[in-house]
């Protein structure tokens, strides 16, 4: 029986319709607003600027220091961005990686062990940033720990050392349960007869970890760590609500720059702000570039096996 | 068997070694650092203004004992009250004029006493401030915020579904030119987070009509490379005899989709619709550029409204965000095994 060519399309439809309009449409318009300038929003009030926009934002005496920079709470978001990209996926990933193997275990009530360090991945950036700073503000139960152990309390949210410890800290706590997840799938499909040989041949455990588990692990390890790498880049809610961005810019990330620049400022900058999403964007097709090898890797890791 | 010997063994014969101990230490301290803040959080909405501001804090909610005294229509506050005798009775506060202040014994309510603020102290109790919930719906406009997020959150699910699922359908089910890169092309979307097309999709939403809409937060939200990725590996595993079979009998397409292949589907489906109703709810960025009246805000936007004016009022702030992390705790409680099987399948959060 022949179907109708036009079936398909009709169910396509309104999906396609959607991403068109608010995902592709979008990347384009983008682009034009990266090269216009002004203040206006309506396109055709807005002059050509050509490069204009990026060259406000790349103008900069030394990239390694910000404040020779025109922009320089552009430059200061871009290096605390790397900054905590760095620390926050490598922690990340140690812990993860530490629990999924203590979950892999043979432990009583797996699931709910699961369960723990999943909840926080479930709730919202805001309710996560509002349940830290409940616990971190000056009154709060970490300084009334501080007391009682006998040390001064510290306002941890008002010292900018302290403040982007926490950052990463609050954001490791919430999504480390999404990684746990995917590196224990990972470790158990590890066949167990892999550990079996090695008890045969009285393989030490840290052997067996260098030797069987992690290689085997690999891939996933790569997956989670671009997964992370991706996310890191784009952090903002949590840190929005927990510090601002602030002491002064000590937490403020690309994203909330671009945010400030378009929507929170009186003048709203929208090309500047299109210029930042522009070289967010850049950043993030290298990493996903990164991310298809790694799942590349994956898939052969998988046949491999 | 001792106790210890009793407790520790395992199924496997082996009786636990330091190893295992070292895990479930690890573990022990997981489930303090995770649930510890949260535990907190709840306990803290339960106490009173004025007992968050004391410190060191307590964990349990304490709030001054109260009685009803005769001839007043509300409770009054009990204080400890060191009389000129130098007896000390519980006595409720009539009322306080600079540092005199007015007691009087509920058993002979005309004989007010009158003590120096300096000789008494608050009678503390367990008590639970369940007024900072009660409030909210009169003081805050809360139950528009959540009606806002609930609107949401439910529209844009049973969209989500229907569309993702439509999509779905269209590719796993049909050959036609053009599938596999339409599918591409779906899945490219993942690499473009809404943090890159910010200014421009404030455009097409303004140029649309929908700012300060819900629906200017729900139309971008419905069409998710994640959904259609996840119906469509599942709808793969759907025998094509079926839908032959209910083409011969002259189902029509749309009939097969709803009547065959969407029941069929059903797995796949809540998944996807747990996923939905937790991004949807927990939305924030989006949301807070489209959304700048306070009366279409959600509840997060209200939520970080709050925190951020001058005088927070911590009390009715804290019981707010208790709220707004129940239904999440309610479908962590219940669905956590679907949620981990999504995230194992597809990888995606």
């Amino acid at each position: 029986m022949r179907q109708d060519a036009r079936t398909p399309w009709f169910f396509l439809g309104p999906n396609l319709v959607i991403f068109g309009v608010f995902t592709f449409l979008p990347i384009v318009i983008n682009l034009y607003y990266a090269f216009t300038g002004g203040v206006q929003l309506y396109p055709r009030d807005r002059p050509y600027v050509g490069f204009e926009n990026l060259a406000t934002l790349l103008d900069c005496g030394s990239y390694f220091d910000p404040s020779s920079c025109r922009k320089d709470i552009f430059w200061r978001a871009v290096w605390n961005t790397a900054r905590f990209s760095v620390f926050q996926v490598s922690l990340m990933v140690l812990f993860s990686l530490g629990t999924a193997l203590v979950l892999n275990r043979k432990i009583i009530g797996r699931g709910f062990w699961r369960g723990v360090y999943f909840y926080p991945v479930l709730l919202s950036p805001v309710v996560v940033a509002l349940i830290w700073k409940w616990v971190l503000q000056r009154e709060g139960l970490l300084n009334a720990g501080m007391v009682a152990a006998g040390a001064n309390p510290v306002l941890w949210l008002a010292e900018p050392g302290w403040a982007f410890f926490w950052v990463i800290f609050v954001s490791i706590w919430a999504h480390m349960g999404f990684y746990t997840l995917i590196l224990l799938a990972g470790l158990q499909a590890i066949p167990a007869d892999l550990y079996e040989a090695a008890q045969m041949d009285r393989a030490s455990p840290w052997r067996t970890l260098y030797r069987i588990t992690l290689p085997l692990l690999l891939p996933n390890l790569l997956v989670v760590l671009v997964l992370a790498a991706i996310r890191a880049v784009q952090i903002f809610d949590e840190v929005f609500v927990l510090t601002g961005g602030g002491p002064g810019s000590a937490t403020t990330f690309v994203v909330q720059f671009i945010y400030q620049t378009g929507f929170q400022e009186q003048v709203r900058l929208y090309g500047l702000a299109a210029a930042g999403s522009l070289l967010l964007a850049l950043a993030l097709v290298v990493l996903t570039l990164i991310q298809l090898r790694a799942t590349r890797a994956d898939k052969a890791g998988e046949r491999a096996r | 068997m001792s106790a210890v010997t009793f407790l520790t063994r395992t199924r496997g014969r082996r009786a636990l070694d330091w190893t295992d101990w070292l895990s479930y230490v690890y573990l022990a301290l997981g489930l303090f650092l995770m649930f510890g803040p949260v535990l907190w959080l709840v306990m803290s909405s339960f106490k009173t203004e004025s007992a968050l501001t004391e410190f060191p804090p307590s964990f349990l909610p304490y709030g001054q004992k109260q009685v009803m005294v005769p001839g007043e229509d509300k409770p009054r506050p009990v204080y400890r009250v060191k009389l000129p005798d130098g007896s000390v009775r519980e006595l409720p506060e009539l009322r306080r004029i600079g540092l005199m202040a007015t007691h009087v014994d509920p058993a002979r309510p005309d004989e007010p006493i009158r003590v120096n603020i300096n000789d008494r102290e608050p009678v503390r109790e367990f008590r639970l401030a369940t007024e900072n919930y009660s409030d909210l719906g009169g003081k805050f406009n809360f139950g528009l915020y959540l009606w806002n997020s609930v609107f949401i959150t439910v529209v844009a699910t049973i969209l989500t579904l229907l569309f993702n699922s439509m999509a779905a359908f269209a590719l796993s089910k049909y050959q036609f030119r053009g599938r596999g890169g339409v599918f591409l092309l779906i899945l490219g979307t993942l690499m473009v987070p809404p943090a890159i097309v910010l200014v421009p999709n404030f455009l097409v939403v303004a140029e649309l009509g929908l700012l300060n809409s819900l629906w200017g937060v729900i139309w971008p939200a419905v069409a998710t490379p994640t959904g259609v990725f996840l119906l469509r590996q599942y709808m793969l595993t759907i025998p094509d005899e079926l839908l032959e079979a209910a083409r011969m009998d002259h189902a029509s397409e749309w009939r097969i989709y709803w009547r065959i292949v969407l029941p069929l589907s059903a797995p796949a489906l809540a998944v996807l619709a747990i996923f939905s109703t937790m991004w949807r709810w927990n939305d924030f960025l989006w949301p807070l550029i489209v959304l700048s009246k306070s009366e279409k805000f959600t509840l997060q936007l209200a939520l970080n409204a709050f925190q951020g004016d001058l005088v927070t009022q911590w009390n009715y702030l804290l019981a707010m965000t208790v709220i707004t992390l129940l239904p999440i705790t309610l479908v962590f409680a219940f669905l956590q095994k679907y949620i981990a099987q999504g995230i194992a399948s597809a990888g995606v959060k």
